[in-house]
């Protein structure tokens, strides 16, 4: 078990190094990083200070050190438009982004499993063929209209919820959230659903696959052979046999949860990091990205390897294999 | 003194896009209390089928359609689900082929032997553990303890088939239906479990049906045999006539299949030709194509016939001597 | 002296095969669900509608001239003063929006098949490549892949246009850039089942050229996956080219796909003149949905273990 999750980080620290890389080729390489990294409205004198601290008259081995060695320092650059460290602006937004996606996963969570569920059990009932549908409607559908489409009804002619912005937070441990207080919860509500819609209708079809595969085997006919009640089989036979696939892809999806909610936050005026980004780009601060992208790195990274851990300790199977090898 | 189980007639017939597949179609056998059935045939011959019929589990788009199934007095053909269910583990048990399969790999198996106590018994936690303990105990696995707290992956195949039947036992039911338990398993192992099973039917006074193809296996094993064709039951009788003295030409054709007992390097028989497609089944007898007696008047189809005490068949030229008619076959 | 070869006596002709081509079978299968069915029909009309729309949009949207600025923002069904009706209606600058979509589509469709065919053709090189090599080949290739595929694509293409600003071309590369991985990753594991049968090793045997075998004998195999995987590729490759034009890194003001469209419309929106963007959106949905539904029955059709 040690030896795999050194293994394991050791895979995960290799990638940030890989992407680190790939950044620093974009940025330095490909580019000129005068112009990426120095604000066009900055005199000769803010230049010139720019490339003795990048050391960009140096030849390109040693910018990378540079470069990492600031990275490891958590200094990515500065913001042309705020003028302050870009780590510390994105940071900020952190826990608005974070806010919003881990309540869009406990939606399409919650929701989408029991429809799954259920669409396994009885796939060629009516329900069961009305919550496929659904779900190819759910994947089907852009992110950004269908959360303009709930803007239009929600906000617009129905008037229930705020069109966009995030409203009132009151601080939970010095973070401002918003899932604390009904106004929160108003503003909340629609981007958290836009952002979960596509993910439930991911979560469906999986549950709904796995179900069906898990039904036909041997073991769930032996659990009825034994006499157990139908509520038993599908909450503890077959459930227990379907959170295992669901929980790695959905780990693996928190990290693309966290690049779609860029969409989100853009189309509900979340003040989210993805948000930033956007504005960012339309305003060429590039530190900002490159920054963002850095960190979703690493952020990514992160999740994938509690997924890999969180995996092995739900599937005895796996467990098993692990300590051996 | 009324059977404990009496079957007559069954039906199970698969409602696929491609048609109707008779899987059952006419199975009837009487099963007393303690004793032993082989239920005999080929793969895909519906064995398998009839003992999920027991049970009411044949899933959609199978579906009993005909026939009695009456269990200690009641017909649990058209039983609605909740009944079945209370049989279920209780009364009528039954162990899987494949003891790879039947176990849930995720939970432990604590968890799955207490759940089926539970499931019958209201008893406490405690008190459903110490009785799959003692199953387990009683199936001879050592180390019962240790054994509750695993996980089926980390057993053999052989030790889990005894859970399974640790499992089938926790209520010390009338029947035990065993869908050729031992197939899976190593030869060696394959005795173990096969003496196994028959000394605890035989310590509880529990009846057993043993489903499988294997002749000489289950003709150790059971007092009576059902050898079953393309859905039917063929043939049934003591074990010791049907062995010796076969009625139906498909039994002799099996008998003469097995290799026991033969002089070395003697021709085995074979029934020529292949079991027929469930789909497009031939007319009258299931058998004539293949069979060495087949001829015009077996375009009726035969219905079960007590030829001799005790010895039904579904024939139209029953063997009824053998001696003479082994003489014939050696002439002609 | 004549030439007196005999004419062979024409053979019989065949019996009637009971057995139907293995095509037929897959057309007959997939006919057995309407949905998919009809997902197929609407996909081909979304196709040629996009692909005529020079001659059946009513107007050019890129015409200046054709454009009326006094027509702007009309609702659904109003007509212009020079008589033509706008069924759904105009944007700010006079713009018909069935034209506009008709136009938008086809950018659309262009982007998402000419990506498609540049992803597809770079992974079934870097599969076959990893499959038939092995060893380091093939923990290169596959780590490359591994490590594409652990990044969420959005984020990928997004700040690759980011770097290089937009563009059509651009976009077209981005798409290509984040969807060659799930096509190189389909045809390794597919290849490398096949490679393993019986059949490989005896052409092997027959000492038949690398090529050869990797072309004629293990890429066939590989196609029903790739076409599956293809499919919902191509539905993901259409809204990935929507969302980064809305986004504002995609495609170019002066070649407005259905994703710009949408956008233009999200300052309208909340002044209820939802047509500019609603229309726009329901032509991406069904063109989308079309797709899905091809792909959810091609799935059921090549998925082994459902099979009976």
């Amino acid at each position: 078990m040690i030896v795999y999750l050194l293994r394991r980080v050791g895979q995960s620290i290799l990638a940030v190094v890989t992407m680190a890389v790939l950044v620093f080729i974009g940025v330095y390489a490909i580019g000129n990083p005068v112009d990426i990294l120095v604000s066009p409205e900055a005199s000769q004198a803010e230049i010139r200070a720019t490339i003795e601290r990048l050391g960009l008259d140096k030849p390109l081995w040693e910018q990378f050190l540079t470069f990492a060695g600031n990275a490891l320092r958590g200094d990515l650059g500065t913001s042309f438009v705020y003028g302050r460290p870009a780590v510390e602006i994105i940071l900020q937004r952190l826990p608005a982004t974070f806010e919003l996606a881990f309540v869009a996963l406990l939606i399409s969570v919650l929701i989408g499993i029991p429809l799954g569920v259920y669409a396994g059990l009885k796939p060629d009932s009516l329900g069961g063929r009305s919550v496929m549908a659904g779900s190819i409607l759910g994947f089907s559908l852009p992110n950004f209209w269908q959360g303009m489409i709930l803007i239009l009804i929600f906000a617009v002619w129905l008037g229930w919820l705020p069109a966009g912005g995030r409203g009132p937070t009151v601080e939970l441990l010095g973070i401002p959230v918003s899932f604390l207080t009904p106004q929160g919860w108003a503003y909340l509500l629609l981007p958290a659903l836009n952002l979960a819609l596509f993910k439930m209708a991911l979560v469906i079809r999986l549950a709904r696959a796995n179900t069906r595969e898990v039904c036909l085997q041997d073991y769930i006919k032996f659990a009825r052979a034994k006499g157990l009640s139908p509520r038993r089989i599908v909450f503890v036979h077959v459930m227990k046999n379907i959170m295992i696939p669901i929980v790695t892809v959905l780990g693996l999806e928190l990290g693309s949860m966290i690049a779609f909610a860029i969409v989100t936050e853009t189309v509900f005026a979340w003040p989210g990091m993805g948000k930033l980004l956007i504005d960012s780009i339309n305003l060429l601060d590039r530190p900002v990205i490159v920054a963002y992208l850095m960190l979703t790195v690493v952020i990514i990274v992160t999740i994938n390897l509690a997924v890999d851990i969180l995996y092995s300790i739900l599937d005895p199977r796996v467990r098993l294999s692990e300590v051996k090898g | 003194m009324t059977p404990l189980l009496q079957v007559e007639d069954l039906r199970t017939h698969f409602f696929t896009r491609d048609g109707v597949a008779r899987a059952v179609d006419g199975v009837s056998f009487t099963l007393n209390r303690g004793e032993v059935l082989g239920l005999v045939g080929e793969s895909g011959s519906g064995k398998t089928v009839t003992g999920f019929s027991l049970l009411g589990l044949v899933d959609p788009p199978g579906r009993v359609v005909g026939g009695r199934i009456l269990f200690d007095g009641t017909d649990l053909a058209g039983a609605d689900e909740a009944r079945l269910r209370k049989l279920r583990g209780k009364r009528i048990a039954m162990i899987f082929q494949d003891p790879m399969m039947t176990l849930n790999p995720v939970l432990r198996i604590d968890t799955q032997m207490v759940e089926t106590v539970l499931a019958h018994d209201r008893v406490s936690r405690a008190e459903a553990l110490a009785r799959a303990r003692a199953a387990l105990v009683q199936v001879g696995i050592s180390a019962p303890d240790e054994r509750l707290a695993s996980y089926p992956h980390q057993f053999s195949g052989g030790m889990r088939q005894r859970v399974a039947i640790a499992i089938a036992l926790l209520h010390k039911p009338d029947l035990i239906i065993a869908d050729e338990p031992t197939t899976a398993l190593d030869v060696t192992i394959q005795a173990q479990i096969l003496a196994e099973i028959q000394k605890l039917c035989r310590e509880t006074g529990t009846a057993l049906i043993w489903i499988t193809h294997d002749l000489a296996v289950v003709s150790g094993l059971a007092d009576k045999l059902a050898v079953m064709y393309a859905g039917r039951v063929v043939e049934t009788g003591e074990t010791s006539a049907v062995i010796t003295a076969p009625v139906h030409p498909y039994t002799r054709g099996l008998i003469g299949s097995v290799p026991h007992g033969k002089p070395h390097r003697s021709m085995l028989q074979q029934i020529g030709g292949m079991t027929p497609s469930l789909l497009n089944l031939p007319k009258g007898c299931m058998f004539r194509p293949r069979c060495p007696r087949g001829d015009d008047e077996c375009l009726a189809e035969p219905a079960l016939r007590e030829w001799l005490p005790g010895r039904f068949a579904r024939c139209v030229h029953p063997h009824l001597d053998p001696h003479l008619d082994d003489a014939k076959e050696r002439v002609s | 002296m004549t030439d007196t070869t005999p004419t062979p006596a024409p053979l019989p002709a065949p019996a009637p095969a009971r057995a139907q081509s293995p095509l037929l079978r897959i057309a007959r299968n997939f006919a057995e669900d309407r949905l998919a069915v009809l997902g197929l029909l609407l996909f081909l009309a979304v196709v040629v509608l996009a692909f005529a729309a020079p001659w059946i949009a009513p107007q050019n949207p890129y015409d200046l001239a054709q454009l009326d600025i006094m027509d702007g923002g009309l609702p659904p069904g109003e007509a212009s003063f020079s008589g033509m009706t706008y069924w759904l209606g105009t944007d700010q600058q006079g713009r018909d929006m069935l034209s506009a979509i008709l136009y938008g589509l086809r950018i659309s469709l262009v982007v998402a098949l000419v990506s498609l065919a540049c992803a597809i053709t770079i992974g079934v090189v870097a599969g076959m490549a990893a499959a038939w090599f092995g060893g380091r080949v093939d923990s290169l290739i596959m780590r490359v892949v591994d490590l594409q595929l652990s990044f969420p694509s959005i984020l990928v293409a997004l700040i690759l246009l980011a770097l290089f600003g937009r563009g059509v071309d651009k976009v077209i590369i981005a798409l290509v850039i984040v969807q060659w991985a799930y096509y190189a990753r389909t045809v390794r594991s597919s290849a490398i089942v096949e490679r393993r049968k019986d059949y490989i090793e005896a052409a092997r045997c027959l000492a038949l050229s690398h090529r050869r075998i990797m072309f004629r004998h293990l890429l066939p195999n590989c196609v029903p996956p790739l076409i599956v995987v293809a499919t919902v590729q191509i539905a993901q490759a259409i809204a990935l080219e929507a969302t980064l034009s809305f986004l504002g890194v995609g495609v170019p003001i002066t070649e407005p796909s259905l994703g710009l469209l949408i956008a233009n419309g999200y300052d309208y929106l909340l002044s209820g003149r939802y047509w500019v963007s609603v229309f726009p959106g329901i032509a991406l949905l069904i063109t989308i949905v079309a797709i899905n539904l091809v792909g959810d029955r091609l799935r059921d059709i090549f998925n082994p273990r459902l099979q009976k």
